[in-house]
C-alpha cells in the first residue's frame, strides 16, 4: 500500500463513500494498525470516533477492594521522577494526564474536555500548535479546582533542568500558554506531526501547582508530595510504603460519573514474576499482576483450572541482535569500537546476511517466548502502520553456507571459515536472563553448522544496562562483535525510537557513550529520512520515511530483529481490565470493574 | 569486669569503622547504577541521568563520598534512598516490625521445639525417639529454606488452599479477625524458618545435655535419691544451657537483620527484602545502612555474649 492509495481512501472517507470502520478494516488488511489509521484520518480532518469503554456499573463504589500485585514495587509517586514504569504505574493511581492511549491507539480524554483535532481547529494546519480545552469542574483531591495554571506549571516544572525530571524530553522545547482558565495552547518550535506527547499518557500526568510550587528546580526531590500524591484521579491517597505497599480509596468527587467501581485499591510489591503469576492465576489471592516475565509454558500450566488468566498486550518493544561493524578489539584514541575502525569480518555484507539466516526466530518464539513475543524481521513493529512490508526473515543453514561459500569464506581444518587469514570467530554478548541465554545457545549451534564460531558471553543486567563509563561491559560501549537486548517504544509514534538509527546519536567516548545509536552504523539516507520525517506533516509520507529507515538498517543486517515483544499481564477471571499497549497498565484504572 | 568491658568496647569501635570502610569501598567499586533503567528508555534524555548522578554525588571520588557518609552517620543522618528519596532510617523503621514479628516468632518456635526434644533425646540416647529426632533434625537443616518455602506454598496455598502466601501489612480487619489473619499469614514463613532453626538447635541442645549428663555431680545427685525429673531439670539442663544461651544470643542479629530468602519468597516487607530490592536497584545508601546496622548488631551481640559467658561461668576469667 503506498501513499497515493491511502490518500485515495482518505478522500473516500471524507466524501462518505467509505466508513471510518471500513477504512480501518481495509488498512488493517494491509497490516496498518488502528492507531495509525486513526492518525491518518485525524490528519486529514476526519472526525474521531468515540472510543468506547465497556464500563457497566451504574453507580460508583460498592466493588470492595481491588488488589494489584506489581512485583517490582513503586518507590516514589511523582510521575516526573519515575525511574522505570513501576513508578509511573504507582503515580497513575493518583494522577491523570489530559488524555491517554487506548489499545487501538485512539486518544481517550481524561482531564481534557475533548481531543484536539484538525477538524475542530485546535490542531493548527501548519503543525506548529495545538490547543487543548480542559474539563471544567475537576477538583484535586484536596478540593482545589484544576485549571490551566496546573498544566502550565507541570510543563515548566518538568522542563526545568534543575528539577531533573525524567520527562524533560517531552517539555523542554515546547511553549505552553494559557488562553483562559480552561484552555491551553502548546506551541512547537517546528512543525510537529506528533503533537500528542506533552500532557498525554505516561509522561503527561499533571501535577497540582498549589502543592508543588515551592519545590520546583533544585528542591524538587524534597517535596513531601513526591510520596503523598494529591491528584485528580478516581482514587485518593491513603498510605504508601516505598517498595512495599500503596493504598488508595475511592474519590467520591471523581469527575467521571459512576466511577470508580472499587472502594479501595491496593498495590502490593515485592517477590518475583512467577509467584506473582501464581497469586493471581492459581490461587486468586490478588486480582491483577503486571509484567509477567515468565516462560509461557509455566503460565499455560497455571491457567489450567486456575482462577485467572494471562493477558497478552501488544507493544512496540523489540528483542534484537546487533552486529558490530566497527572493530571492538582494537583501541583507537582511547576507545574500542570506534567509528574510525572497521570490523575485520563483520563489515562484509555476506557475513552479516549469513548470520541473519542462522537465527531460528520461529523456534525462539515457539519454545522460549510463546505468547510473550512474535518473530519478526522488522525493527519497528508497532503501531502496524509503521511496519515495513518489505522485510522477510528466513532460517536456512544451507543458504547461509552458500552465501559464505560464494563470498570466498573457506572452511579450515577446524571447521571454521576464514578468508585472508581472518577467521569467522565472534563474541556474542547479552544480559543474564534465562530466555536470552537459551536464544544465545540456539544461535551458536546454528552458526557452528555454517562454519562460524561463536563464543557466548553473558553480563549481569545491572552492569550491562548501566551508564558506568568505567565499565567495558555495558551495552552502550558494545565492546563485542554481536550483542542482543530489548529496546522499548513507549509512544505510538516512532520518532523518538528512531533516534537509535541516526548518525549524530552514535555512542562514543565524546558523549560518554550516552548516545542512542549503539550500533554506530550510520547512513546518510537514514539521517535525511529522519530529518524529513521530523518535519513532515503528512502521516503517509512520514510513515514511508520511517519505513525507509527501518529497511536500511534491517536490510543491511546491522540490526537483526528477533521478536516483537508483547506485554503480559495476569488478571483474575472475574475482573474487567482495560489493557493498552500504548499507555500504562493502570491507565484506565477508573474503569476497571467486576461484572 | 569494668576494664574487661572497656577493653572489649575499644576493640569493637575500630572494627566497626573497618567494616564500614570495607563495605563502602566494595559498594563503590561494584558495577551498576541506580538509574540504569533510564538507559534503554529512548524517552528519557541521557542528560537527566547525568544530572541525577551529579545531584546525588555519585560521580565524586570514593574517599570523599565515604567521609561525607561517615560525618553524616556520626550526626545520626543515615542518608536517603536514591530510588525513593525517603530517609533510610524511616525505611528501616517501616520494615522492622514485620521482621521482628516473623523472625522473632520463628526463633521462639525453634526453641519451643528444640529444648524439649533435645533434652528428651539426650536423656535416652540411641532410643527410638532419639533416632527419629536425629533423622528429622538432619533432614531439617539440610533442606534450604527456599526449597521448604516453595514446598509449603505448593501444598498449603495451591493444593489445599488453606493459607495465603503473600504477606500483607495492611490487613483489612479489626479485633480478633485481625489477629487471626495476622497469624494465618505468618504460619508458613514462621514454620519454614522455625523448623530450620529448630533442627540445628535440637542437635546442639542434645549434645550439650549429653556432655553434662555423665558428669560426676549428676551421678551424685542421683545417688542422693533425687527423682529423675528433678535431676534433669535442676542439675543437668541448667548447666547444659550455658552454651545454648550463648548460641541464641549470637542468633539475635538475624532476628533484626531478617531472613533474606524467606522474606523474598513470602513477600514479607522486612529488612531482608529491603536489602534485596536495594541491591537490585543499586540503591547504595540503603544497602550501606542495612549492612552496617547488621554489622553493628553482630558486634554488639558478640560483646553481650562475651560478657554473658563471664557472668554465667566465672571460670572464664576476665583476663
Amino acid at each position: 500500500m503506498n501513499e497515493t492509495e491511502i490518500h485515495g481512501m482518505v478522500a473516500e472517507v471524507k466524501e462518505g463513500k467509505l466508513s471510518r470502520r471500513g477504512f480501518m478494516q481495509r488498512l488493517a488488511a494491509f497490516g496498518v494498525a488502528a492507531p495509525t489509521a486513526w492518525h491518518i484520518l485525524d490528519f486529514h480532518g476526519v472526525a474521531q470516533a468515540q472510543s468506547l469503554t465497556a464500563y457497566k456499573p451504574t453507580k460508583a463504589g460498592g466493588g470492595g477492594p481491588l488488589k494489584i500485585l506489581l512485583w517490582q514495587a513503586p518507590t516514589l509517586l511523582n510521575p516526573h521522577f519515575a525511574i522505570g514504569t513501576k513508578d509511573q504505574e504507582g503515580s497513575r493511581v493518583f494522577y491523570e494526564p489530559l488524555a491517554g492511549w487506548d489499545n487501538e491507539g485512539n486518544l481517550v480524554p481524561f482531564l481534557a474536555a475533548e481531543i484536539p483535532s484538525r477538524e475542530n481547529g485546535s490542531v493548527s494546519a501548519d503543525g506548529l500548535s495545538v490547543t487543548w480545552k480542559l474539563k471544567p469542574n475537576v477538583k484535586w483531591h484536596d478540593g482545589k479546582p484544576f485549571t490551566a495554571d496546573d498544566c502550565l506549571f507541570t510543563a515548566a516544572y518538568a522542563a526545568d533542568a534543575a528539577t531533573a525530571a525524567t520527562t524533560i524530553g517531552t517539555y523542554k522545547d515546547i511553549k505552553v500558554e494559557k488562553i483562559d482558565d480552561l484552555t491551553i495552547k502548546i506551541t512547537f518550535p517546528k512543525p510537529t506531526p506528533f503533537w500528542a506527547d506533552a500532557f498525554v499518557g505516561a509522561a503527561g500526568m499533571i501535577l497540582p501547582k498549589h502543592v508543588f510550587e515551592p519545590f520546583k528546580g533544585a528542591a524538587s526531590r524534597d517535596a513531601p508530595a513526591n510520596l503523598k500524591p494529591v491528584g485528580t484521579s478516581a482514587y485518593k491517597f491513603i498510605d504508601f510504603k516505598p517498595g512495599d505497599i500503596l493504598r488508595g480509596e475511592r474519590n467520591p468527587d471523581y469527575h467521571i460519573p459512576n466511577q470508580p467501581f472499587f472502594d479501595t485499591v491496593e498495590v502490593k510489591g515485592g517477590g518475583d514474576a512467577v509467584s506473582a503469576a501464581r497469586a493471581v492465576i492459581q490461587t486468586g489471592e490478588f486480582d491483577y499482576a503486571w509484567n509477567m516475565q515468565v516462560e509461557d509454558e509455566i503460565l499455560l500450566r497455571m491457567e489450567r483450572g486456575g482462577r485467572g488468566k494471562a493477558i497478552p498486550v501488544s507493544s512496540g518493544n523489540i528483542e534484537f541482535i546487533m552486529l558490530n561493524t566497527t572493530d571492538p578489539w582494537t583501541e583507537v584514541d582511547g576507545e574500542r569500537s570506534s567509528v574510525k575502525t572497521k570490523h575485520p569480518t563483520l563489515t562484509d555484507p555476506a557475513v552479516r546476511k549469513a548470520i541473519n539466516l542462522l537465527i531460528d526466530r520461529d523456534s525462539v518464539q515457539k519454545f522460549i517466548y510463546g505468547r510473550g513475543g512474535k518473530a519478526t524481521a522488522n525493527f519497528v513493529n508497532a503501531p502496524p502502520r509503521y511496519v515495513s512490508p518489505n522485510m522477510k526473515y528466513e532460517f536456512s543453514i544451507d543458504k547461509a553456507n552458500k552465501i559464505l561459500d560464494d563470498a570466498g569464506w573457506v572452511r579450515g581444518a577446524d571447521g571454521i571459515r576464514a578468508k585472508d587469514g581472518k577467521k569467522l570467530k565472534f563474541v556474542y554478548q547479552t544480559s543474564i536472563n534465562a530466555p536470552r541465554q537459551k536464544n544465545q545457545a540456539i544461535v551458536k549451534q546454528a552458526a557452528q553448522r555454517a562454519g562460524i564460531d561463536i563464543e557466548l558471553k553473558s553480563v549481569t543486567a545491572s552492569v550491562f544496562f548501566s551508564s558506568d563509563v568505567a565499565n567495558p561491559d555495558t551495552y552502550s560501549k558494545f565492546y563485542c562483535d554481536i550483542q542482543m537486548y530489548t529496546t522499548t517504544m513507549l509512544q505510538p509514534d516512532p520518532e523518538r525510537f528512531m533516534l537509535q538509527l541516526v548518525s549524530w546519536e552514535i555512542a562514543n567516548k565524546e558523549n560518554k557513550w550516552q548516545g542512542r545509536n549503539i550500533s554506530r552504523y550510520s547512513s546518510k539516507e537514514a539521517d535525511e529520512a529522519f530529518q524529513e520525517a521530523q518535519n513532515s506533516l503528512d502521516p503517509a509520507r512520514r510513515t514511508a520515511l520511517f519505513i525507509k529507515m527501518n529497511d536500511i538498517f534491517c536490510g543491511e543486517n546491522i540490526l537483526v530483529p528477533v521478536l516483537a515483544r508483547t506485554r503480559m499481564a495476569a488478571s483474575s477471571n472475574n475482573l474487567v481490565v482495560q489493557p493498552s499497549g500504548w499507555d500504562l497498565d493502570l491507565w484506565m484504572l477508573n474503569a476497571w470493574f467486576r461484572p | 569486669m569494668g576494664t574487661y568491658l572497656v577493653r572489649r568496647l575499644l576493640i569493637a569501635l575500630p572494627s566497626l569503622l573497618g567494616i564500614s570502610v570495607v563495605l563502602f569501598t566494595v559498594l563503590a567499586l561494584a558495577p551498576g547504577d541506580p538509574f540504569e533503567e533510564m538507559a534503554t528508555n529512548p524517552n528519557i534524555p541521557p542528560e537527566v541521568r547525568l544530572a541525577l548522578r551529579a545531584k546525588f554525588g555519585i560521580d565524586d571520588p570514593v574517599y570523599i563520598r565515604y567521609i561525607r557518609w561517615l560525618t553524616a552517620m556520626l550526626q545520626g543522618d543515615w542518608g536517603f534512598s536514591f530510588a525513593s528519596r525517603v530517609n533510610v532510617d524511616t525505611l528501616i523503621l517501616q520494615r522492622l516490625p514485620a521482621t521482628i514479628f516473623v523472625i522473632g516468632s520463628s526463633q521462639i518456635l525453634a526453641l519451643a521445639i528444640a529444648l524439649p526434644v533435645g533434652i528428651y533425646a539426650a536423656t535416652r540416647p540411641y532410643s527410638i525417639f532419639d533416632q527419629i529426632a536425629n533423622t528429622f533434625a538432619f533432614i531439617g537443616f539440610s533442606l534450604p529454606t527456599f526449597f521448604t518455602g516453595l514446598l509449603f506454598i505448593l501444598v498449603f496455598s495451591i493444593w489445599l488452599d488453606w493459607l495465603p502466601f503473600v504477606f500483607r501489612t495492611d490487613i483489612d480487619a479489626t479485633g480478633w479477625r485481625w489477629y487471626w489473619e495476622q497469624i494465618r499469614q505468618a504460619i508458613m514463613p514462621v514454620m519454614v524458618l522455625g523448623l530450620f532453626q529448630a533442627a540445628s538447635y535440637t542437635r546442639y541442645v542434645r549434645s550439650a545435655v549429653l556432655d553434662v549428663i555423665r558428669l560426676d555431680f549428676v551421678t551424685t545427685a542421683r545417688a542422693k535419691g533425687l527423682g529423675e525429673k528433678t535431676v534433669v531439670v535442676r542439675h543437668v539442663v541448667r548447666n547444659a544451657l550455658i552454651p545454648v544461651v550463648t548460641l541464641v544470643a549470637l542468633q539475635m542479629p538475624t532476628v533484626f537483620g531478617g531472613a533474606i530468602v524467606t522474606e523474598q519468597i513470602f513477600r514479607i516487607p522486612g529488612i531482608g527484602s529491603l536489602l534485596i530490592s536495594a541491591i537490585l536497584a543499586n540503591d547504595t545508601p540503603v544497602i550501606m545502612a542495612v549492612t552496617f546496622v547488621f554489622a553493628c548488631l553482630v558486634v554488639t551481640f558478640n560483646l553481650i555474649a562475651d560478657v554473658l559467658y563471664g557472668w554465667l561461668d566465672p571460670r572464664i576469667a576476665f583476663r
